[in-house]
């Protein structure tokens, strides 16, 4: 199948970004749209170009690194995948495709459309954690956790912090990847100790990166790959609530 | 107990072990009671580098810093949370024997070996299969959502070559929540300023100050800039080599290029031939192919292999006329059921890939490119119910229709077995230091553990246990010895390497020829794949080990790198990395021509039973397994590099065997 590409091209964190027109040819429907990109980057260098530059690792969905917005959506318009997950079979011959960078202004640009999304490493750090040192955990089934609540934290932990919900958001909030991390570790009885001080460090940490406010769009919720409910934002709130008031009696 | 002071070479040429004397069961327990330690208020004097953050190097990082040492963490990707441990699927070991089934510490050391075809080090693995009950303690009270029974415990599923149910599972993102934890651990760490994070940061060389590695030069992967780091002592957590091949489940970013570059400044390479060619991948479907998708080998749960028994049939289905539904019962060939009765579709990986591999090749592959086997679900699905299954194996099956664009549910997956996994690694002693003092090799990047075949669910097993459990213990036994902060990145070494990493970089940017690095990587990975791969012959590795260096040679005079080396550079990363995996493709095939048996995943097409052999006619094993010559090669083969194009020279470490007599490996 043949293409048209309309790329973000951006040399640096502080140059001046514009959109390029690409031809892409002979794409094979099989091909993964990763691929359809190796395709196009190896035309560019041949001819004398600089490839577009594009995050990405694992390629099966899971490492999180890879973070384009395809047509205007993060990780493109089909529901619970990754970048590398989508296919070309998905696209018709002749298409337009419009691919951008996450944007959000916690996620500076650093190349194309390479962003910089540590600020998501500084919010684990405030408290996205079980404080447990090495060597000093008691007997695995000395907690019984039922299945129904080991199961919710799972859901709530499959985030891969792809960042796809804080470029969805017209505000870039943050509130699902947070949410989710504070939803795994409080909903078990392991992290139960740590609640309070979490979800406020979490949050005070979230807003000093920049990320904006929640106002209960659920865009967030509808591009994140692993399908995480909004749900994990109004559990977030009421922890957050709950421990603001505590900490406020407590002086 | 044994000195571990020194792990160098012997003057007759074999390595030292540095193995505890005493009885197996205790030798870990002894070594902790007497190993040195360092005093609380000494440790934050000393500083470690880690290179890594996968399972081995951020759960070292992470338990280093509780420790009280000064760590700095350094990872290509640009979280620590991406590295590729987070793509391990199935499960992790652990000999908890929750299952009632068995199990014991002994039972999971036995298996390990057996599974390694008898090509491991007893005491490593024993200290192992110990450590893996505290791992699982450790997850559990991370957080870590592993699956749970509707009364609040902890489940197990099954995985090759075992007959007890040990693996504990987080879905089919094992890896992932594994990672997770300690990546959470490593950043609380990080928070408290312990570990300082250097993520998008390439380690490029290892720097050797009086035969001692104290430090690494790296390379920021978004300005450009080359500096150095010294450390009192030097941990690589870098994971394996399977991206040699090119195509591969691992990430695209994974290489050799730490290990490569700790190997030409001294530290020896050992058993690179082990590979591991995982059965249950989706197959290649195109040359413009980036890398291969695994499915769990838990999928072997519940899942059946077969191919038909006709090669009249298997070409219809190729060509579409038949569908897997078509072929009834009786046409069908449930090879692994039929040549492994009481190991069946669970048979270890190397003996599944192999099998396939024999179907294919007699003809009956089932995808268009013939290269492609039946994993079929649909008894299970009659006998459990969708539900069931989909609860089990519900984002396996959701990434293959992703993928391959069928329904698992509606019609069986085709499989074919890839390059998943890298036994061989830096060689080791018991303390996990290398031959260079001071360099300790951790995880997948060692060669430690697995022998010549690893099995299902314990890759994640070993990281943790090397990251979290051993090196905490070992490191100081060599830290002990060491005056904290005696070297500093003042040392001429340090400019010195820096140049040469500086000179080769503007090496590979003058180049200014006409093809991008990844048509030779290609190139590489398919020469290695037809010579160095499932199967392998003298005539082959002869023949890859001529083509090699001319590989080199093109790479040398016509890779184009666009751009420049002061910024983001993806095509220069991959230049550094192809051109280091060309080097250590010789290696790879030198290993494998030498090692004249065949073993686990090293099969050399010359040494097969057949029917002339005592085992065959006894119906103990099948014509066609591995053959293994113990007489001639039970031993580690250590490679130290001796320059470009010059052949490596071999050193042996022995493997004893006291607790458990190597036999010929029956899954029957």
């Amino acid at each position: 199948m043949n293409l048209t590409l309309k790329v973000w091209r951006q040399s640096g964190p502080d140059a001046t970004g514009r959109i390029e027109t690409y031809e892409a040819r002979d794409i094979p429907s099989e091909a993964s749209f990763l691929e359809m990109l190796d395709i196009v980057n190896t035309g560019i260098i041949e001819s004398g170009g600089e490839p577009i530059h594009f995050d990405h690792d694992c390629r099966e969905g899971i490492c999180g690194a890879c973070s384009l917005a395809i047509n205007g959506v993060p990780h493109s318009k089909e529901s619970g995948i990754t970048t590398c997950q989508v296919h070309m079979r998905k696209f018709r011959d002749g298409d337009t495709i419009w691919i951008e960078p996450f944007r959000a202004r916690s996620f500076p640009v650093l190349k194309d459309l390479m962003v910089d999304r540590s600020a998501f490493d500084r919010i684990i750090a405030a408290g996205g954690y079980i404080d447990v040192r090495t060597g000093s955990a008691p007997e695995a089934n000395g907690i019984p956790i039922g299945k129904e609540d080991a199961d919710a934290a799972f859901d709530a932990a499959t985030c891969i912090g792809c960042g796809a919900c804080v470029a969805a958001c017209k505000n870039a909030s943050a509130m699902l990847f947070t949410g989710a991390k504070a939803y795994h570790l409080n909903t078990l009885p392991q992290g139960l100790a740590e609640k309070d001080g979490r979800v406020l460090a979490m949050v005070r940490q979230m807003d000093a990166e920049g990320f904006g406010n929640c106002t209960n769009q659920y865009e967030c919720e509808a591009v994140c790959p692993k399908e995480i409910s909004a749900d994990v934002i109004s559990k977030l709130n009421r922890d957050y609530a709950a421990a603001a008031l505590r900490e406020a009696v407590a002086g | 107990m044994a000195s571990n002071a020194s792990s160098q070479s012997s003057p007759n040429g074999t390595l030292n072990s540095a193995v505890p004397d005493g009885p197996l069961a205790t030798k870990w327990t002894d070594y902790k009671a007497h190993a040195k330690l360092i005093n609380p208020a000494n440790k934050r004097k000393y500083s470690v580098i880690v290179v890594g953050s996968g399972l081995a190097g951020g759960a070292a990082a992470a338990t280093l810093s509780e420790l009280g040492y000064q760590v700095k963490c350094f990872c290509y990707q640009d979280s620590p949370r991406r590295a590729h441990s987070i793509a391990a699927q199935g499960g992790i070991n652990g000999a908890k024997n929750y299952q009632n089934d068995g199990d014991s510490v002994w039972r999971l050391f036995y298996d390990t070996i057996k599974g390694g075809d008898f090509r491991s080090r007893e005491a490593n693995v024993h200290r192992l299969a110990e450590i893996s009950l505290q791992i699982i303690d450790q997850c559990v009270a991370q957080g870590v959502p592993f699956a749970r029974e509707y009364g609040g415990a902890l489940a197990n599923r099954s995985f090759g070559g075992a007959q007890v149910s040990r693996t504990f599972y987080a879905r089919g993102q094992t890896g992932q929540q594994l990672l997770l934890g300690c990546y959470q651990a490593l950043e609380k760490e990080v928070a408290k300023g312990g570990v300082k994070m250097y993520s998008r940061t390439e380690m490029l060389d290892l720097v050797v100050v009086n035969g001692h590695a104290k430090g690494i030069v790296v390379r920021d992967l978004v300005t450009g800039e080359i500096s150095s780091h010294a450390g009192d002592a030097v941990i690589l957590a870098t994971g394996g080599y399977g991206n040699v091949f090119f195509l591969s489940t691992n990430a695209m970013g994974c290489n050799v290029t730490a290990a490569l570059r700790a190997h030409k400044r001294g530290a020896y390479f050992a058993n690179p031939c082990y590979t591991q060619i995982h059965p249950t991948c989706i197959p290649v479907s195109g040359d413009y192919q980036s890398k291969l998708t695994l499915m769990s080998e838990s999928l072997r749960n519940d899942g059946r292999i077969w191919v038909p028994k006709s090669r009249e049939d298997a070409a219809k289905i190729r060509s579409g006329e038949l569908m897997a539904k078509d072929i009834p019962e009786e046409a069908r060939d449930y090879y692994l059921e039929r040549k492994y009765p009481s190991f069946g579709n669970l048979a270890p990986r190397d003996i599944s890939s192999r099998s396939a591999k024999e179907a294919c090749d007699d003809g009956r592959g089932v995808a268009k490119t013939g290269l492609g086997v039946f994993l079929d679900f649909s008894d299970a699905i009659r006998r459990l119910g969708k539900d069931t299954i989909k609860a089990r194996y519900g984002n396996l099956f959701q990434m293959y229709e992703k993928i391959a664009g069928e329904d698992p549910y509606e019609t069986p997956m085709k499989i074919y077995p890839a390059v998943h996994y890298t036994m061989g690694g830096l060689w080791v002693d018991y303390n996990l230091m290398s031959n260079i003092p001071g360099l300790h090799v951790l995880g997948e990047a060692n060669f430690s553990d697995h022998g010549a075949n690893r099995l299902g669910a314990s890759a994640l097993m070993q990281g943790l246990a090397d990251g979290y459990f051993v090196i905490p213990a070992t490191l100081p036994t060599y830290l002990a010895g060491q005056k904290p902060g005696a070297v500093t990145t003042a040392a001429p070494e340090f400019q010195q390497v820096e140049d040469e990493v500086k000179g080769r970089i503007a090496q590979l940017m003058s180049v200014k020829g006409a093809t991008p690095v990844d048509a030779f990587h290609r190139e590489l990975g398919l020469l290695l794949w037809n010579q160095c791969g499932m199967a392998r012959t003298e005539a082959g590795l002869k023949e890859a080990l001529a083509e090699i260096p001319r590989i080199r040679e093109k790479f040398w005079k016509d890779v184009r790198i666009p751009g420049d080396p002061d910024g983001v550079n993806m095509e220069l990363e991959k230049a550094w990395r192809v051109a280091d995996f060309i080097d250590f493709a010789e290696i790879l095939c030198y290993d494998a021509l030498t090692r004249e048996e065949s073993c686990g995943g090293h099969f050399r097409e010359e040494h097969q039973f057949t029917d002339d052999d005592e085992d065959v006619r006894s119906g103990y094993t099948n014509p066609g397994e591995a053959k293994r010559h113990d007489e001639r090669f039970c031993h580690v083969a250590a490679w130290e590099y001796k320059g470009p194009g010059v052949p490596p020279v071999l050193h042996k470490e022995p493997l004893d065997f006291e607790a458990v007599e190597p036999s010929v490996r029956s899954y029957k």
